[in-house]
């Protein structure tokens, strides 16, 4: 198999064939599922049969059909807030490389001090005053999330702001919109797409992980996370309940990092060639 | 030399104070005040003001802020809003708690990434290598709590051979908390020895592409002892950065792995007080974590220039 000339690795084939199954599950959610995920189909904990294949939760609900649905909150919910830290990151990001002076040392200055702790901690404290509501918790993680945007995109668009065809561009007159737009913007795609992937997953494991905690995403809303807390305890009496949705991360996160992988590495390749 | 040193510990007192910052203000903006947000839906105009006064809002930030810090300073946390004990000792033990856990899992984790990493650069390219390079990316994906469940389940449950819980109480002897603590540790130990393996691999390949290198190959020295005694020296600096940033992580990732196990450590009692608003024991707890995850990055980086050649002579 080859994209645009690039020969595509097994891995990263193994992680296409992951994310879009994923994607097409969220999407299609209602079409998919064998039953509804809020209504009790049988006996709590009843275990996997023939039309349960995972058996039934603390309620009755099917499991896989939950799943299929949870897959809609977590995915759409870290797309969200990955699409809004990148709006925040690379517009600040290339402001400041394209600026520079004293708004490129206040922006940089401030992701220094957000830097400064770790993110899981900083949304600790944020969220025990304004609670989890999803939009705190969307704009919360985007901003953490968007410094490690800002950093990457003001490096990349430092480096091209300095080369040849941008200084022609300004000789010519041009406004800084037109610099950002046509002449960082294109060049500056490949390296975003990839730290894309990985932003996604790294939003991806830590709404999960907030609400595992019961931090994040609240009931009646549910997504993988917040199943692997509900049904957590009954690991002890020997089922594998959170394994399910607890898998299921694991293996869109995996998937995703064999993409991201594939593409690295063929931008350190295509960088290796132009030296 | 000591001039860099001197710099870096300035720069991580400043780094400390900007978190402790960013810990106050974090608790500041918002809409209303800490007050309305504490009692929500409860609040009545006689509940909100007194909680006011008890928290000291009346007076402006920016003294609240020195008063917070000058009291933390001296050990004075202030007092839970949930019960109102002292903070300091309702953390004191849960922080020895989790430092235990910590230290427990870095004392098996850190040989064991480097002893993998340099048979992996040792065995460039062949099967071991390449395994070693697919478990890194696997279990850089997984969450923690997947391979805690998945220990409890085979290792806890069905084998029987260690507790699922770690509820370990202040009488619990040395041995018996190693043992309580075993698959907590294993679990934190999966996730950061992945990362640290693959640094140590990769920085000691950097090094044995320098000519001294191949001086050394065509000395006819073998393989392991070029890694060991010649390679490694000088691969030292970056490791000792990974590995002080995944001890870094560790701090982090003990939150989790506390819920998963009901191991009473700082991060669990912080999960159960930012569901309560109990914010003078959040701001608490933030503050020791930022510290030590402070602490250890610009551990690392004296380390990195003391064991830099480079930077021992005086310029």
């Amino acid at each position: 198999m080859r994209i645009r000339g690039y020969k595509v690795s097994v891995t990263a084939q193994i992680g296409i064939v992951v994310v879009v199954i994923n994607l097409f599950v969220a999407l299609f959610a209602p079409l998919i599922a064998p039953f509804d995920q809020a209504t009790p189909v049988g006996d709590a904990w009843a275990d996997p049969s023939a039309q349960h294949w995972l058996g039934l939760d603390n309620l009755g609900r099917d499991i896989l059909s939950r799943l299929i649905y949870g897959a809609r909150m977590s995915i759409g919910l870290s797309l969200v807030i990955t699409a809004l830290s990148f709006l925040i990151g690379v517009i600040s990001g290339f402001a400041a490389a394209v600026a520079g002076g004293w708004i490129d040392q206040a922006l940089s200055r401030l992701v220094d001090l957000l830097l400064s702790m770790p993110t899981l901690i900083f949304a600790f404290v944020i969220l025990s005053v304004l609670g989890s509501a999803l939009p705190v918790l969307i704009f919360t993680i985007a901003i953490l999330d968007s410094t490690k945007v800002f950093r990457l995109a003001r490096s990349v668009a430092i480096n091209i702001v300095s080369l040849e065809f941008v200084e022609a561009a300004r000789l010519r007159g041009e406004g800084w919109w037109w610099i950002v737009t046509r002449e960082v913007l294109p060049n500056a795609v490949p390296p975003l797409t990839a730290e894309f992937g990985l932003r996604f997953c790294f939003t991806f494991l830590f709404i999960a992980a907030l609400s595992f905690l019961g931090l994040g995403v609240q009931p009646p809303n549910a997504d993988w996370g917040s199943m692997v807390k509900e049904y957590g305890e009954m690991i002890n009496l020997g089922s594998a309940a959170p394994l399910y949705p607890a898998g299921a991360i694991a293996i869109l996160v995996i998937g995703a990092n064999f993409i991201v992988d594939w593409m690295l590495s063929i931008h350190s390749r295509g960088q290796g060639e132009g030296a | 030399m000591l001039n860099l040193v001197l710099q870096r510990l300035g720069l991580g007192v400043l780094t400390l104070f900007a978190a402790s910052i960013l810990i106050f203000i974090g608790t500041e903006i918002l809409p209303g005040d800490l007050a309305s947000a504490i009692l929500q839906n409860s609040a009545t105009p006689e509940s909100l003001a007194k909680l006011r006064l008890d928290l000291g809002l009346d007076r402006p930030a920016i003294l609240r802020f020195f008063d917070w810090l000058f009291g933390v300073l001296h050990g004075d946390f202030g007092h839970s809003l949930a019960n109102g004990r002292d903070v300091l000792t309702e953390i004191a033990p849960r922080f020895a708690n989790t430092m235990f856990l910590a230290a427990y899992a870095a004392i098996v984790a850190v040989p064991l990434a480097i002893g993998l990493g340099l048979l992996a650069a040792i065995r460039q390219g062949g099967v071991f290598d390449r395994l070693v390079n697919v478990f890194t990316l696997m279990t850089i994906s997984v969450p923690e709590y997947f391979l805690a469940y998945l220990l409890i389940k085979y290792v806890a449950v069905d084998l029987g051979w260690f507790p699922s819980l770690a509820n370990v109480t202040p009488e619990t002897s040395f041995i018996d908390r190693l043992y309580y603590a075993f698959l907590p540790m294993v679990t934190l130990v999966l996730v950061i020895v992945a990362h640290m393996m693959r640094m140590t691999r990769a920085s000691v390949l950097s090094v044995m592409a320098s000519p001294y290198i191949e001086m050394a190959i065509l000395k006819g020295l073998r393989k392991s002892r070029i890694v060991v005694r010649h390679a490694l020296p000088n691969a030292l600096a970056p490791i000792i950065s990974v590995v002080a940033l995944n001890l870094a992580y560790l701090i982090v990732g003990v939150v989790i792995v506390e819920t998963v196990f009901v191991y009473p450590g700082l991060g669990q009692l912080m999960v159960d007080e930012v569901s309560k608003h109990d914010v003078p024991v959040v701001q608490a707890c933030g503050l020791i974590f930022a510290a030590t995850f402070i602490l250890l990055n610009m551990t690392a980086d004296i380390l990195a220039i003391l064991s830099n050649p480079r930077l021992r002579q005086p310029r």
